[in-house]
């Protein structure tokens, strides 16, 4: 297939797959926008938020701190800590992208969120043309970001009236474990997964709030480590044998 | 500068710098050790649960296993499993969720 053909079908491909991400995502930027509002803050800084940061649990948390008149550094690092499962994401997706040039690799940085991740690297395990991936990535990331700051600018302007009858919000882990299932295809990513939810849970119940993700993920990765290695070995026995 | 503004500028450049960490080095990131790949290949199933599982097992914020968002994401889960079809799994699942809030 020539090139461009497979960009556009890349690009196309990105906006079909983001689009049922929007379900969650638009309720979640409407209470992004009214809560700095609702705070005493302006529409500038609720923009400012959406499109400096642009991660919605960090920016709902730096809005807590400060209108609970904590400074400027309590609410950087409340921010900085929520944020460092992008860690993670940014290490994921480097090799896949190792062949990009760098000014395109410090842009795609910029739309790195937990969605665009998660089905960008769902697409990139298994067999697929590397030339299509940044249009993929890009086509998800411009779009979330672009409903990400118009849903920010609407709830900033008349406030998140999102009927209560219908949780929208459920939407945004449904997509994320249509994009776990298909990922369970080995037995170390199940035991991965196992430990990094089971993880998650018990983090958030010792009180680690914010960092619960990060730390349920981190104690998944050793633990899918740890199986596979083993797998590895057992694996290396058997043929020697 | 207002201190608000202040937050958001240095929140926002520490955020870039955490999603742009290892993407700026990426091109150095070939021909890995297995043991690094391996390490690489656990970030998706390991993260995608430590999203998802919290919101079923404790969507108030305690954990609670007798409330409609678990039993949703189970039956959602399985329309997953069979179908790998997102937009099934959303009107599955959010149809059990508004039942069961409904209904309870």
């Amino acid at each position: 297939m020539a090139s461009t053909s497979i960009r556009r079908t890349a690009m196309r491909d990105g906006v079909a797959a983001a689009a049922p991400m929007l379900i969650g995502i638009v309720p979640f930027g409407l209470v992004a926008g009214a809560a700095p509002v609702a705070a005493g803050f302006g529409l500038d800084e609720a923009v400012g938020l959406s499109v400096l940061v642009f991660a919605g649990a960090s920016q709902l948390a730096i809005i807590d701190v400060l209108s609970d008149g904590g400074t400027a550094l309590i609410a950087v690092v409340t921010a900085l800590t929520i944020n460092l499962r992008m860690l993670l994401y940014s290490a994921s997706l480097a090799p896949p992208l190792a062949h990009e040039p760098l000014r395109r690799r410090m842009a795609a940085a910029y739309f790195l969120v937990d969605q665009a991740y998660a089905l960008s690297i769902v697409r990139w395990t298994g067999t697929d043309d590397r030339r299509a991936r940044l249009p993929f990535y890009f086509s998800v990331g411009i779009l979330l970001g672009t409903c990400w700051l118009a849903s920010t600018v609407v709830g900033a302007l008349v406030g998140s009236s999102v009927p209560d009858d219908v949780p929208l919000e459920f939407a945004i882990p449904l997509v994320f474990l249509v994009l776990l299932v298909p990922v369970l295809d080995r037995r170390p990513a199940v035991m991965a997964a196992f430990v990094g939810g089971i993880g998650a849970v018990a983090a958030a119940e010792l009180g680690a709030a914010r960092l619960a993700i990060l730390i349920g993920g981190v104690l998944g990765i050793a633990a899918g480590t740890v199986a596979e290695t083993f797998q590895a070995r057992s694996r290396e026995s058997e043929a020697s044998t | 500068m207002s201190d608000v503004w202040l937050t958001i500028l240095l929140a926002g450049a520490g955020t870039y710098l955490l999603r742009v960490s290892f993407l700026a080095f990426a091109d150095r990131l070939v021909d890995l050790p297995v043991l690094v790949e391996r390490i690489l290949r656990q970030i998706p199933p390991a993260v995608l649960a430590a999203l998802v599982v919290p919101q079923l097992l404790r969507p108030e914020g305690t954990l609670d296993f007798w409330q409609p968002e678990l039993l949703a994401g189970m039956i959602a889960a399985l329309v997953s499993w069979r179908t790998r079809n997102i937009a099934a799994t959303l009107v599955v699942g959010m149809a059990v969720l508004v039942a069961v809030e409904q209904l309870v």
